[in-house]
């Protein structure tokens, strides 16, 4: 008991033999996972290999098939409802999109979760929010309407309200997208600072290899619902498998073909006869 | 042939799968009213979307459709010398169906439509799982005032359809048509019932308003969230609000006034 | 803010226009406001045949509206129809002898109840019934005619 609670304390999510999936399609078929405690965790995979929902199953809005993911000591899926919700209120999500409630103001998007969650007078709302908007430099944006931003302000708001109830984790989904250089370069920065001035956890989910490396303590790398390989930045560029080498370098042939699956081109075009 | 027989049943577990998701729904809205009624002003804002915002288009209908009404009745009754009962039969047509049917087609339309696109819209763009995941049921925080003011909202519309009609009436049937305003008037609230035909209108116009704000805030939330999905959601929150409100108003017409 | 406050003003409008509207076809459109049920009292008159009388036709006495037909029933044993009137209780000087008759409002007009005092010196009361020979009977139009066309065959 000594053993697993000494690991619980520096283990913030564990996942173990995590099954799930959608329809006949399977997404994860036994992946194990441990998010260190105050550090910055990446997984990676290329597209479609369910990151966001494992974000979801973190967070409760999914369940898994079968398998644990424990959260902080307590099991996901079996909270009940109240449960749950006292889970969420420590952990911080941002949306690939932002997320924003488009019918409120930077400032109420962000004093919302204060507001549904909190009694506070409205003075000390606003100075937190402030405060919050503050640590992303949109201060001086409160007033705008969500559909008035940019994508990359959108999700520094959404990241000010993610961090509004002071959670002990954030998840990032795909947050460095669409985005140009600057606000790209702003985004990086800021969660690695938020993630280290505030005392957090953060897991983010992304594809963008170069951005998340050199911001990330630690990456999983997913493909094919399985862990593929694990280990810090610089372990993972020297690795040994094929596989992870040509998606951290970004190669176009490699283990995972340019080509779709297709008849022999020379024999193809020779056949003739219509596209069929 | 056995593809066919496949997807009809698939279509059978689909609209009974559907019927089981909007009634569970319902459900959890409802539980949600009372997190509403605490705070009334989430509840303000939907009443003026929903409500405030309809109100030109459902007084002008009113309008017109009780102006129309006293023309077509009054050539109608002339033929009878029965031109004095005009205000009758404007009041009685008004209250107790066109009022509540014709508002609440008119009313899912306009407001039941952009519910669903609102929500759908929300849904689509991660709002409603950005809510759940700040621990935030958006059953309460968006749904159940959505549902309220649609619920609160129809009975007045309808009141309003119904005398903005009526007052229709009067003005093409007194003024235009030279039928004897004492008449008009006088007829009408001999004939009109507060219980059978008044009530009962404003029983009619709770169901609808029920049914349709129902339909409309569940399309929205159980929609495929894209644009596509969107926009067929609204489709259906239209048409299935119009199938809705008729069969209930023959089935409620059938069980009010079906004794005399 | 301001346009909170507009937005709080125009729902109050919208809502306040509702409930106006539902006064309006309470008072004006339907009877309320002419006939309440409280403060009446019943008379009960029998007839051979009430024609098209229904509950809630009108009681009139010397053409105006003093109560409604609140009931009306069948005697198996007498083979009558027995109605039930709630008189205004403003109206309670009907002598014991009134007649009651239903007529027709027009010639195809709905049916009501007319009653006319007689002379004597005592009143109806609550529940009272009017005297069997002092009821007449609805006019049935098919019937009036078949009269007629017979009198007129019997006087040529």
């Amino acid at each position: 008991m000594d053993a697993a609670e000494s690991l619980q304390s520096d283990t913030l999510v564990r996942i173990r033999d995590l099954h799930f999936s959608r329809g006949e399609r399977v997404i994860f078929d036994g992946v194990d996972l441990d998010i260190p405690r105050g550090g910055v965790t990446a997984i990676m995979g290329p597209s479609g290999t369910g990151k966001t929902t494992l974000l979801r199953l973190i967070g409760g809005q999914l369940y898994p098939d079968r398998g644990s993911v424990q959260v902080d000591g307590e099991e996901v899926p079996a909270l009940g409802r109240a449960g749950l919700y006292r889970l969420r209120k420590r952990m911080g999500m941002l949306f690939q999109s932002g997320a924003l409630l488009t019918d409120l103001s930077v400032y109420d998007n962000v004093a919302f979760p204060l507001r549904e969650h909190t009694e506070l007078p409205e003075s000390m709302i606003r100075d937190l929010v402030l405060m919050k908007l503050q640590a992303v430099g949109l201060r001086g944006a409160r007033k705008l309407m969500p559909s008035e931003l940019s994508g990359g302000m959108a999700r520094r708001v959404a990241l000010a309200r993610a961090i509004a109830l002071d959670p002990m984790m954030i998840m990032y989904d795909e947050p460095f997208t669409g985005q140009d250089p600057i606000s790209m370069g702003a985004l990086v920065q800021l969660i690695r600072l938020l993630n280290d001035a505030l005392g957090l956890t953060s897991i983010i989910v992304s594809h963008d290899v170069q951005e998340t490396a050199a911001i990330s303590d630690y990456i999983y790398v997913i493909s094919r619902g399985k862990v593929v390989g694990r280990g810090t930045p610089e372990q993972l560029r020297n690795t040994d498998s094929e596989w992870v080498r040509q998606f951290m370098q970004g190669l176009p042939d490699g283990p995972v073909p340019f080509h779709y699956p297709a008849p022999d081109y020379r024999e193809d075009l020779l056949r003739g006869g219509g596209g069929d | 042939m056995l593809d066919w027989i496949r997807r009809l049943g698939a279509g059978w577990i689909q609209l009974f799968e559907k019927l089981g998701r909007g009634h569970l729904f319902l459900w959890k809205t409802l539980v949600g009213l009372p997190s509403v009624l605490v705070r009334p002003r989430l509840l303000l804002a939907q009443l003026f979307s929903v409500g405030v915002l309809s109100l030109m288009l459902i007084a002008v209908s009113g309008l017109f459709v009780g102006m129309v009404l006293a023309l077509q009745g009054y050539n109608t009754l002339v033929d009878f010398s029965a031109e004095e009962s005009l205000g009758v039969m404007v009041a009685l047509s008004m209250v107790r169906e066109l009022g509540p049917v014709v508002t609440a087609l008119l009313f899912a339309g306009r407001a039941g439509s952009a519910l669903t696109a609102e929500i759908g819209l929300m849904k689509a763009t991660e709002q409603l799982s950005g809510m759940e995941m700040m621990a935030v049921d958006p059953l309460h925080r968006v749904i159940a005032p959505r549902f309220l003011a649609g619920f609160v909202s129809m009975p007045l519309l309808v009141a309003i359809f119904s005398a903005v009609g009526i007052w229709g009436g009067y003005f093409v049937g007194v003024g235009l048509l030279g039928v004897d305003e004492g008449a008009y008037w006088a007829q009408m609230q001999a004939k009109v019932d507060l219980h059978d035909d008044v009530l009962n209108g404003v029983i009619k116009s709770l169901v609808f308003g029920f049914v349709t704000t129902w339909i409309a805030v569940f399309e929205g939330y159980d929609t495929i969230p894209t644009s596509e999905g969107v926009s067929r959601a609204t489709t259906r929150t239209v048409v299935h609000s119009a199938f809705a409100v008729l069969a209930l108003d023959f089935v409620l017409t059938a069980l009010m006034f079906g004794d005399n | 803010m301001k346009q909170t406050k507009t937005m709080e003003m125009l729902v109050g409008m919208f809502v306040a226009a509702g409930l106006a509207a539902l006064f309006v076809l309470a008072m004006q459109v339907s009877n309320l406001s002419s006939f309440r049920e409280e403060g009446s009292y019943t008379l009960i008159a029998r007839f051979d045949n009430i024609g098209g009388l229904k509950v809630r036709s009108a009681v009139k006495a010397a053409g105006v509206v003093v109560g409604r037909v609140a009931n009306v029933d069948f005697d198996n044993e007498r083979q009558e129809a027995v109605v039930t009137m709630r008189i205004n209780e403003r109206y309670n000087r009907f002598t014991d002898d009134t007649s009651a008759g239903i007529y027709t409002a027009g010639l195809l007009g709905e049916q009501y109840i007319g009653l006319e005092s007689g002379g004597s010196d005592e009143y109806l009361v609550d529940g009272s019934e009017i005297d069997a020979g002092l009821t007449q009977s609805a006019i049935v139009l098919e019937k009036l005619i078949g009269k007629l066309v017979m009198d007129k065959a019997g006087g040529q």
